[in-house]
């Protein structure tokens, strides 16, 4: 099917998730700042629609804004922040960050001007791949026994998500 | 003018066998959304309407009786009289996110029904993730009650939201072992119809996450996903109940909200036009798990004994229940009116009923005729289970005693949770039985 | 104009690096550890959303690196997420116990080791 007006939709997104990112590291309000990064994760797994990524869409919603920012919500309403947002919210260094942020962003300017000059702008594809098949694709990659390369890399995540919690429930008990 | 017109038909004339979603067509699945949207909104009301009636009766009493003929008039009374409201904000409360909560339960509600597939074409859309976005979509209301609850600036919404947020999401990893449990089996082979995505002669068939598709391995395989592999996928379904009357809130898991116990909970300092946003999600959301459950395990749109009872004059007698079942309606509609009192002040409630009767006679008599039986026979057969789904919801409500939150959390993790684990497992293993059992006489060989 | 109207996957890059630009600014400037934390969330999801931008690039490529099957950078994206919910689940542990200790929630204060 023929993607219907793709650059509009895309600085539509693209738009929120600036936005978005800009409220997050300027809010007073933690709570604001986790609304702001909801609204940036869920324009980003639309971007992902965007890009013939569905099973990367549809895991962002579940685990990123419907898992993490959960746990980022308790985890502010657990501590008292308001007192938090009374203080002063920008440290003495700011200055220099935003310098060497520059200085990042400058690099990528850099970069993307100088490697692509001359050359085509790394173009679409040339045929619409439909994403009929993504999830049997990507657990073929996962999971086939010929064809699958990251069967060992799924069971050593596997093995992280164990660690960390096991970490997360001996790092927030009161007597260990 | 014509192009449009050709736009609109094309959808129509050759018998297209996608959604319009999937066609790509603007027009109708602009349609279908508010065709979907409306039929969600008039679902809520009735529901709103049978659960006073239901619960009334189950516990020997008439609910009401007096807006309308019967108390049909009441949701619309309830409706005017939560918009006429006052809006009232505490002070100290943060405005904005008292003000946004309820949206993102409401969105994160309705969002879930763009997949939902009412006929092998009647869906919104049909994406190649339909399960996973339903599930992920529906655990995005946990993020509105939690902001419901922390924006009221209260101790009890505060606790009540905490408490419905971890009850939620303790829920939703039952919910989603017994979803896998079903895509698992969608991987079988089945009779070799070849239907949408599942390979059957190819001997590494994959499954499928997409609603429809889920539906179709159910018609290949002959047999509806709750009686597979007997007493398995009875016992899927049985952890998918529980778990779905536990994440929408509802009796016997109510603790979080219910009026005895914590004032109401998340949603003690909404009043008015957002109390009835809070409202109208919750009962989207029964709706949406139940479609979840109708179509994982009890063949979504496919009619009662495909097999067992297939056939041409079998399928016709099938076609007419939904006739046959508006004019029951209709025929308990006039009997009511005959037993109205002859009493001059009730001739007003007694022309409605009467009219309302005749109504749904009519529905039933249009429905007879055979293009609209045709048409309207997979979108009733899944209506008619989401149906019976929200009776037993009713039916939990008026019967069973609450659960404590310890309680509840214990059932949720210590019960739920290892029952759909060894469920996965042994469903797997039944799935892979020959290959195992190859595997395993390999190995007996061997030694 | 058109270079703007047609998307290619450079848009995709140049967003993606100023979601990185952002979250940098966000742990270098912000004293309250969650919102530093949500900024290290924004660095990770421009870095998803290189590698998905790239491996719709190289879906649409010929030869033996691309062609339909080339879904690697969205399988990398998915263990990113896998990581990130790990990373935000022990970070926040830790916030909690440090909270604990000192109620407060300033970076500039977790300064028990300074000499």
């Amino acid at each position: 099917m023929n993607p219907v007006a793709t650059p509009f939709f895309f600085y539509l997104l693209a738009g929120t998730m600036i936005i978005g990112g800009i409220l997050v590291i300027t809010r007073k309000n933690a709570v604001h700042s986790a609304l702001a990064l909801i609204t940036t994760l869920l324009a980003q797994a639309a971007l992902y629609l965007m890009l013939y990524a569905p099973f990367v869409a549809g895991v962002q919603i579940i685990l990123y804004a419907g898992g993490i920012m959960v746990l980022f919500l308790f985890v502010i309403m657990l501590i008292s922040i308001e007192r938090a947002a009374k203080e002063r919210q920008f440290n003495k260094q700011w200055l220099v960050g935003i310098v060497a942020a520059a200085a990042l962003g400058g690099l990528f300017i850099t970069i993307y001007t100088t490697t692509t000059k001359g050359k085509e702008l790394f173009p679409e594809g040339r045929m619409t791949y439909g994403e009929s098949q993504n999830t049997q694709q990507i657990a073929a990659l996962l999971f086939d026994r010929g064809a699958g390369q990251y069967m060992f890399a799924f069971e050593i995540a596997s093995l992280l998500l164990l660690v960390a919690i096991i970490g997360a429930v001996v790092m927030a008990k009161k007597r260990i | 003018m014509h192009e449009l017109i050709d736009y609109i038909q094309s959808y129509l004339d050759p018998r297209v066998t996608t959604t319009p979603g999937a066609a790509g067509n603007i027009f109708w699945a602009t349609v279908y959304i508010l065709l979907v949207f409306g039929g969600l909104s008039v679902a809520v009301i009735a529901m709103n309407w049978l659960e006073r009636k239901i619960l009334a009766h189950m516990q020997v009493r008439l609910g009401p009786m007096r807006v309308g003929p019967h108390g049909l008039l009441q949701p619309i009374a309830d409706a005017i009289k939560l918009l006429l409201k006052e809006d009232i904000i505490p002070a100290e409360a943060d405005a904005f996110i008292f003000w946004i909560a309820p949206f993102m339960v409401v969105l994160a509600a309705f969002t879930v029904f763009v997949v939902v597939p009412f006929g092998p074409t009647h869906a919104i859309t049909d994406m190649n993730i339909g399960i996973l976005f339903m599930l992920g979509v529906s655990s995005l209301s946990v993020l509105g009650i939690v902001m419901a609850g922390w924006a009221s600036n209260s101790h009890y919404p505060l606790i009540g939201a905490l408490r419905s947020s971890a009850q939620m999401v303790s829920y939703e990893v039952a919910m989603g072992l017994a979803v896998l449990s079903v895509i698992l089996l969608t991987s079988l082979q089945g009779s070799g119809l070849g239907l949408y995505g599942i390979g059957a002669t190819n001997p590494q068939a994959y499954g499928t996450l997409s609603m429809i598709g889920i539906v179709q391995a159910q018609q290949e395989q002959g047999v509806w996903f709750i009686f597979k592999f007997f007493p398995l996928g009875l016992v899927g379904f049985f952890i998918f109940a529980i778990a779905m009357v536990a994440e929408t809130n509802r009796a016997p898991f109510d603790l979080p909200e219910a009026e005895s116990e914590l004032t109401a909970g998340f949603h003690t300092e909404y009043s008015g036009f957002r109390w009835s946003l809070f409202f109208l999600a919750e009962y989207s959301a029964m709706i949406a798990v139940s479609s979840i459950a109708v179509t994982l395990w009890l063949g979504g749109w496919l009619r009662p004994f495909p097999n067992a009872l297939s056939g041409p004059t079998w399928d016709l007698v099938f076609s007419l229940i939904p006739g046959i079942s508006f004019l029951l309606l209709a025929a308990m509609c006039f009997y009511n009116v005959a037993r109205m009192p002859k009493h001059p002040l009730f001739k007003i409630q007694t022309m409605g009923l009467a009219g309302f009767g005749a109504v749904l006679g009519l529905i039933g008599l249009v429905m007879f005729i055979p293009a609209v039986r045709d048409r309207v026979n997979d979108v009733f057969w899944f209506a008619a289970k989401v149906a019976g789904f929200m009776y037993l919801y009713i039916w939990y409500r008026g019967t069973f005693p609450r659960y404590r939150f310890d309680q509840l959390m214990k059932v949720g993790w210590k019960i739920l949770l290892p029952m759909g684990l060894a469920l996965l497992i042994l469903t797997a293993a039944m799935g892979m039985r020959t290959e195992l059992w190859a595997q395993f006489q390999e190995v007996v060989h061997g030694l | 104009m058109d270079a703007l109207l047609h998307i290619t996957t450079l848009h995709y890059l140049v967003l993606g690096a100023a979601l990185f630009l952002l979250g940098v600014i966000g742990v270098l400037t912000r004293r309250n550890v969650v919102i530093v934390l949500m900024s290290i969330e924004l660095i990770l999801n421009a870095v998803n959303l290189n590698l998905v931008a790239f491996s719709r690039y190289w879906q649409g490529m010929p030869g033996h690196l691309g062609g339909p099957g080339a879904l690697h950078g969205q399988v990398f994206a998915i263990f990113v997420i896998t990581d990130a919910a790990a990373e935000a689940a022990v970070g926040l542990g830790i916030l909690i116990a440090f909270f604990r200790n000192k109620e407060t929630v300033n970076v500039d204060e977790v300064n028990l080791l300074k000499w």
